[in-house]
Formats: structure tokens, sequence, C-alpha cells
């Protein structure tokens, strides 16, 4: 593998976890070549760069790789020192990379209970525990346009998946939690976070995510039985 | 709470999370308050220090609460910058540090926890797994004498409590760690020639115990 200079991204168009990576190298002015990937026929690169999970996103550096969306953000924010993406104070970034924990695990595990659900039972419970979580992230963004504050700041990187994945979520699998009336903080945000600048003309094509994410959800319950 | 001054940790003897702060409290040299939590009956502190998850570890520093035990490790690694660096100063080798410790948080408790609760096929399926997350940490520890190298760091204390539960997945899995992955064994003896770890981790019969505890109270014969 020849040490090339520059920045490489491995990913896939449908991924928020790569677009999460890309709104960063964005913020910060990053120059970068983008490889798409196949998921269902890695290529030879992708495999050799990240051999452990074989997962986009994966960010190449100088030729050295640096793999997990969460793990990149702080990479680039500590070599590209232009518009810092977290906090400089140490409590504060604790604050920031525990609320980046809760959207991973909480927030994605509850969002795919209620997509994965096939029984009406299975799914009103998992709605009401999603409107649960929601409501926590509602409270956060009380009196504030980005939980940046007045910009796109780390958290909202964090959560932007939420801003149009769960949307289209929502419109595969007939569901619907996002509600101005009961988490108007959470929905103005999401309105805020797909109209600002850094974000808008960089979100996939909404019909061409749907029908990836229709033919995900029936491949996946397929698997299931 | 806000205006308190000092070291606080909220925590379970057994946790392998909480010793992972316990370990790097200890490598700093800090001084702090240890307090055992009642988790069938958990106190009004640890509910308003982790409102959100409830759980421990809790670091409590000058009355500001920190969760989730890596989140803590670093926190702890920043504020305590004199001594005993635990991540790597160099923005690639952090990267791979916070990838591996990434990588055993997100394999190695869930795939444990099936280990000794399941039984059959299912404890024989996660038995194949946990050998083969540990296979591929083998592989990333190679022939160093730590993960992070030369000095103990960020993956090594991300990993080393549960070397103290290896007797209990042994036993109730039936097989080897010795025999399946013993440069792992090996890493887990030199870590415990270091005071921060050998006063830290739990017994392992006591752990084994523990487990035995937890199977009754999960109807697991």
């Amino acid at each position: 593998m020849a040490a090339g200079k520059g920045v490489k991204l491995y990913g896939m168009w449908a991924s928020p976890a790569v677009r999460r990576v890309e709104w960063a190298l964005k913020k910060k002015g990053i120059k970068y070549e983008y490889i798409e990937e196949d998921l269902s026929n890695k290529s030879f690169e992708l495999l050799q760069y990240n051999p452990i999970t074989k997962q986009v996103p994966v960010l190449v550096h100088d030729g050295k790789p640096v793999m997990e969306s969460l793990v990149i953000l702080e990479y680039i924010d500590e070599v590209w020192k232009g518009n810092p993406i977290l906090p400089k104070d140490a409590y504060e970034r604790a604050k920031a990379q525990f609320w980046a924990s809760f959207s991973e695990d909480k927030c994605r595990d509850a969002v795919r209970k209620v997509y994965f659900a096939e029984e009406e039972d299975t799914k009103m419970k998992a709605m009401e525990h999603l409107m649960e979580i929601i409501r926590v992230i509602d409270q956060e963004l009380k009196g504030k346009k980005f939980f940046g504050g007045e910009s796109i700041g780390y958290l909202d990187l964090v959560f932007g998946w939420m801003a149009f994945w769960l949307g289209i979520a929502e419109e595969v699998a007939s569901f619907k939690v996002v509600d101005s009336k009961k988490f108007p903080n959470f929905t103005s945000w999401i309105n805020n976070f797909i109209n600002d600048p850094l974000i808008r003309g960089n979100l996939p094509p909404r019909d061409k995510t749907l029908e990836f994410f229709r033919n995900f959800r029936k491949l996946h319950l397929a698997s299931c039985k | 709470m806000a205006g308190e001054k000092g070291v606080v940790l909220l925590d379970l003897w057994v946790s392998p999370f909480g010793q992972r702060v316990r370990i790097a409290l200890a490598e700093k040299g800090v001084d702090y308050e240890y307090k055992e939590q009642d988790l069938m009956n958990k106190s009004e502190l640890l509910l308003k220090s982790n409102p959100v998850y409830k759980k421990i570890p809790v670091l409590l520093h000058d009355g500001k609460s920190i969760c989730e035990s890596l989140i803590i490790v670093q926190y702890i690694d920043e504020v305590w910058s004199n001594k005993a660096p635990l991540l790597p100063a160099e923005p690639l080798a952090r990267a791979n540090a916070r990838f591996w410790a990434d990588f055993i948080d997100k394999k190695v408790y869930e795939c444990a926890t099936r280990l000794w609760k399941l039984k059959g096929e299912e404890q024989e399926v996660a038995k194949k797994e946990f050998i083969e997350i540990f296979k591929l940490l083998e592989g990333e520890l190679g022939d160093k004498t730590f993960f992070g190298g030369e000095s103990f760091g960020f993956v090594d204390l991300a990993l080393v409590p549960f070397v103290a539960w290896f007797y209990a997945y042994e036993t109730c899995a039936k097989f080897s760690m010795e025999e399946e992955c013993p440069k792992i064994v090996a890493w887990g003896k030199r870590c415990m020639e270091r005071e921060s770890v050998s006063k830290t981790l739990s017994d392992p019969t006591k752990v084994y115990e523990f487990v035995l505890f937890l199977k009754k109270r999960f109807g697991v014969e």
C-alpha cells in the first residue's frame, strides 16, 4: 500500500455515519477524495485498511487508516486545528462524548426496535420508548438553535442522522414520532439542521434513500425468519 | 452537590467498568472517596448524578458528574495530565487506541454475558465468538509488552478488568484461555505486576461466585 499523501474517505452514499464524517471534513475545509464502496462487494483496499470491522467510513490520511465515525471526528479535530469541533474544556468534552454515546447506543437502538418491529404490540411499546428518548433530546435542546449553540457543533454532527434518517425510517416502517407539538425543540432543530448551508446539499437524495432502506428492511426481516 | 470539592467514585466492587476508572485513578495517584453502590436499591446520589442511565461508574469531581467508564478515563487523563499518560500523544496512535477500546466495549461484555447466561448450542456459539474476539485482540497486541507498546495505556486499561473474569467464563463454558489465547493470558499476568491493576482487580474466585449468584437470579442453571 503506497503511502499516498492526502485524505481519502471510503464510504457508502446512504450511510449516516459516512455523511457525519463528510460534514466534519467540510466544516474544517479539508479536501478529500471520496471512494464509493459497494458493501455487497467490498474493495480490496477497504478490506486492507479495515480488516477488523470491514465497515465504512474509513478515513485514510497519508496512507494510514482511521475507523469508526466518532473516532474519525476526534482525529480530524486533533490534526486540523481550525474550526474546532469538540469543546476544549475537559468536562465539556466529557459531556459531549457522553451525549455522543447516547446517540450511538440508546437512540440508534430505540429507532431500530421500532423500525424492525412487526407485531403491533411490540411496535407500540418500542414507539413509547423511542418517544421517551426523544423527550430527553428535546429537553437538551431547550433554548438552543443547535446543540452547539448558534452554529453547528460536535453533537449536531453526531445527532445529525436523526434529522434525516429518522424521517426515512418513519416512512419506510410506517410510524411517526417526530411531533412538533410534543417535541418543539427537537422539531425546530431538525429544520435548522437540514437547512444549514453545511448540511443542505450534503444529504443523500430522499427518494433513492427511501428505496434503499425499504429494500434493506425487507431483506433484514426476511433473514430473521 | 455543587461546590463540593474532591473526587468521589460511585461504583460496584466487581464491575470491570468501575475497575477501569479505579486503575486510572491509581495510575495517576489521585486521592478519592470510594462509594459502594447498591444497584438493587439505587441511591439518590447515583440517580441525581447519572439520571440518563442510572449506572455505575460515575465520577464526581468538584461537584461535576462524569459518566461512562471510557469517557471518565479520558477525562482523568486530561485533568491529571502531569503523570502516567494513558492515551498516546500522537493523533493517529490516539485514534487507534480509541478504536480498540471501542471494539472492546462493543464486543467483550455482551459476548461474555451470553457465555454464562446461555446453555447448549447458544453457549457454544458465544464461546466461539468470544475466542474469535480475543484472537483479534491477540493480533493487535502482537509481540508488544502492552497494547500501548512499552507503556501500559488506554487499551490495556479497557481490557484488563475482564482478565479477572476468565476463570468464571472458562468454568461456565468449559474452555481454557491459556490454550486458546496464550498471549492474552501472558499480557494479563504482565498487567497484574502493576500495583494499580493487582490492587484493583477482583479475586477470580469471588467473580465466579458473583456469576453464580447472577445465574441464580436470572434462573439459569
